[in-house]
């Protein structure tokens, strides 16, 4: 791998983008990259709109990612996808969560949740594939195993092996709810 | 082995690797997760002490009898326990004393962004700055060292972005420090006028002596590259600069105060055009310039904010990155309160009631924004008594029955209890809320004097709040549930209408604490006359689907405020969910 790899997961706060990119980070080390994962913590978790990096490659530098940087872009939600397109590389991807998680303007009626935001990206002629990850972490037992379901659509779409992913998974998630992030995989992994 | 660990998290490591014995902290967003690492080791003493002064005292105590220790806190934090660090300065350490101090360029979580170099600069503390969490554990063993070495405290500087970025470590093994015996030293040790006038001079020598070590030393490092352009930087903006000039020669300072004159000279003379990069304030690149050396910074970057690698390329070459672009407006996320917050029923009622709020530093002070808004003032944790009282005294006792300071748990012990006895002292009339959650919420849930519990989870004396009010001399002290939305507010109307300064203890766990009372989510029926009332406390759960109003059963957590400001008994249990329930508390 020449160039490094730019991974950037968004969301909101509590739906799990720091154990996601923590996995993704696990993962990179076990290919034997270089690796930095930036987080967040604090006030943003709070609902908020919360945005992790995961960096792999010979030799990484910033932890962050740059406008136009990204590689790939896991959205576990829309609102949040449409916020950082602009982050995207041109002939990188964005994996976006069809869920919708209206933020607090909306709901108190400042202003509307955008409609076909997902149709808005694909004109920006951005590479986009839509994933009803909700559905299947539903499934899963646990509709709060989203952002694991979209780690197995991504990893279905990579080389690296399966098993592999799963070791990461394994290492990174609580026994206690390692099953259940498991199965989310697997659903996310053959959607 | 490399393992991957968060800046915070090495930070940690290179402390217990170093030998620390006692480290006490506050703690504060980005520097937090340093001292819950070190509470998970045995062999280290580790405490939340009520605030940053405090905890640097206590390091300072146990350095002074010859125990390596250690203080972390945020940027903020450094000014409330800077009286200990500009003393400890001049009376130096006996066991190595290391005070971590982590900034937050960008203000992820901060009510500003001050630069610590310069606390460094006029403490006269050297200070060494990691720009990735292998320099963190780095640094902080080599801190030790030279803390000892020179007599002197020593700062390390972190950033949000080193302190929560993980990249891969090198583990090591811990190495006891032993004290050395305790001789009382009062020339060193008791600065009065006499014996603090000798260590200054002290502190100036040991000053020249460390500019000496800063020409030659492993923290300042040159990469020899092109010799067109030179970029010195230091901490995480040389993460960037790396990647915006990838042939230049660099002058990496590790060490950031002092810094070194020869070395910057003999780099500047190598290159044709020399960069400084360095978020915030200009450090670096005043020393350069009164060195006599024309460098490139502030004038083409800002000091506002956190700097990102596009934003230095377009700054030094006007190049543009390729990007998509959405033409419409994206609505904003702001941070909410959580679902079943007892905050949100607290601000609830002081918006009803109108009241001029004097707002603090927590979780509450989300209680300004949408849909409450409902604070008049934030200013620094503590600050709302004071402020309570000063709105009082300028404006008169009519103005003054309209004002109420909120304030945290652990914000009232941190700095609220010395506001609370200027107003009973001066004859105020003020009334102050307590917001009780039981915990440190904002920071993300440490345990703090009124919670009964340590750092390690063990049970302890919990300060009582009634009894400390009292103590202080209030007279008129209420506790009250803010779910019981008719109750609080009368309450609050009585407390505010006193002639007497009075303290209502809000008291409610954190909806997050394991202890906090689950009940089965609420679902909205058929007597809905969508009057939207329930759409007006801000809570996440509770949005429009179809042009109603609905609960969303996956965040609600069933504290059954909606059902108390329902007005047509809309809002019920929702069976269906108690299974879910069942299993999620498991
Ligand atoms: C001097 C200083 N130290 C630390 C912080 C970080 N900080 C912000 S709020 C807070 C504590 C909040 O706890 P509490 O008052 O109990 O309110 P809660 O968040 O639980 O509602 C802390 C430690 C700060 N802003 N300023």
């Amino acid at each position: 791998m020449s160039q490094n790899m730019n991974i950037m997961i968004v969301g909101v706060g509590g739906q799990g983008t720091l154990l996601t990119s923590r996995i993704l980070g696990n993962l990179a080390i076990a290919q034997g990259y270089d690796v930095k994962v930036s987080e967040v913590h604090g006030m943003s978790q709070r609902g908020g709109s919360v945005v992790t990096y995961v960096k792999y490659g010979e030799k990484v530098y910033s932890p962050v990612i740059s406008e136009g940087e990204a590689d790939i872009i896991l959205a576990f939600e829309t609102l949040e996808a449409f916020r950082y397109i602009g982050y995207l590389k041109k002939d990188g991807k964005i994996l976006i969560n069809t869920q919708q998680i209206d933020p607090m303007p909306v709901i108190t009626g400042a202003v509307r949740y955008p409609e076909g935001i997902i149709e808005k990206i694909k004109a920006t002629g951005a590479r986009v594939f839509e994933v009803d990850a909700l559905a299947a972490a539903a499934r899963a037992g646990n509709a709060k195993a989203v952002n694991v379901v979209m780690l197995g659509v991504l990893a279905a779409q990579t080389d690296i092996d399966k098993d592999k992913w799963l070791a990461a998974v394994e290492q990174t998630v609580p026994p206690k709810f390692l099953e259940l992030n498991k199965k989310a995989f697997e659903l996310g992994y053959s959607l | 082995m490399k393992k991957l660990m968060l800046g915070n998290e090495a930070v940690a490591r290179g402390a217990y690797e170093a030998g620390v014995g006692v480290v006490s902290s506050y703690p504060g967003t980005p520097s937090t997760e340093i001292t819950q690492e070190i509470a998970k080791y045995d062999e280290v003493y580790s405490e939340w002490a009520p605030n940053e002064k405090v905890a640097l005292e206590v390091a300072i105590g146990a350095s002074m009898v010859g125990v390596r220790a250690m203080s972390c806190m945020k940027h903020v934090g450094l000014n409330v326990a800077a009286d200990p660090l500009f003393t400890a300065s001049y009376t130096g350490v006996g066991g190595g004393l290391v005070v971590c101090v982590a900034d937050d360029q960008g203000m992820h979580s901060s009510q500003n962004e001050q630069d610590s170099r310069l606390v460094a600069i006029s403490s006269k503390v050297p200070m060494l700055e990691p720009s990735d969490s292998e320099e963190c554990k780095e640094y902080v063993k080599q801190a030790f060292v030279l803390s000892e070495k020179y007599d002197t405290p020593m700062l390390i500087r972190l950033s949000t972005r080193v302190s929560h970025s993980q990249s891969l470590v090198e583990v090591g093994e811990r190495k006891e420090h032993v004290p050395k015996d305790y001789v009382r030293d009062m020339a060193k040790n008791v600065m009065m006028p006499a014996m603090a006038m000798k260590r200054h001079h002290y502190v100036e020598k040991r000053l020249d002596d460390m500019r000496a070590l800063a020409e030659d030393c492993p923290f300042n490092t040159v990469e020899k590259n092109s010799d067109k352009v030179g970029v010195i930087c230091g901490g995480i903006a040389y993460q960037y600069a790396k990647e915006v000039f990838p042939d230049a020669s660099f002058l990496k300072l590790g060490m950031i105060n002092p810094m070194p004159s020869e070395l910057i000279l003999d780099f500047a003379k190598g290159v044709e055009k020399v960069y400084v990069i360095e978020e915030l304030e200009p450090v670096i690149e005043n020393h350069c310039k009164v060195l006599g050396i024309d460098v490139i910074g502030k004038s083409i970057l800002p000091n506002i904010g956190e700097f990102s690698v596009a934003q230095i390329k377009k700054a030094v070459d006007g190049g543009e990155t390729e990007k998509f672009t959405v033409s419409e407006a994206v609505p904003g996320r702001p941070p909410v309160m959580c679902a079943g917050c007892p905050h949100r029923s607290t601000f609830y009622v002081l918006k009803k009631l109108g009241l001029i709020i004097s707002g603090d530093i927590g979780c509450y002070t989300l209680g300004a924004l949408p849909p409450s808004s409902a604070m008049d003032f934030c200013v620094c944790m503590g600050a709302s008594v004071g402020m309570a009282h000063g709105i009082e005294k300028a404006r008169g006792r009519e103005f003054g029955k309209k004002v109420v300071a909120v304030i945290g748990d652990s914000t009232f012990i941190h700095s609220g209890i010395t506001g609370l006895i200027d107003i009973v002292y001066n004859k105020g009339n003020s009334t102050v809320i307590i917001l009780d959650n039981s915990i440190t919420g904002m920071t993300g849930h440490q345990d703090n004097p009124t919670t009964g519990y340590t750092i390690k989870g063990e049970p302890t004396k919990a300060v009582d709040l009634v009894l400390l009010c009292k103590a202080c001399g209030i007279d008129r002290i209420v506790v009250a549930d803010p779910f019981d939305l008719k109750g609080f507010e009368e309450v609050v109307r009585e407390e505010t209408a006193a002639v007497e300064p009075s303290v209502i203890i809000a008291q409610r766990p954190c909806i997050l604490l394991k202890s906090a009372q689950m009940y089965p989510a609420r679902v909205i029926t058929d007597d809905c006359k969508n009057c939207k009332m329930c759409m007006r406390l801000g809570c996440p759960a509770i949005s429009e689907k179809d042009g109603r109003p609905t609960i969303d059963a996956t965040l609600c957590v069933g504290c059954g405020l909606c059902v108390r400001v329902c007005k047509f008994g809309a809002i019920r249990q929702d069976d269906s969910n108690l299974k879910r329930l069942a299993q999620g508390k498991e």
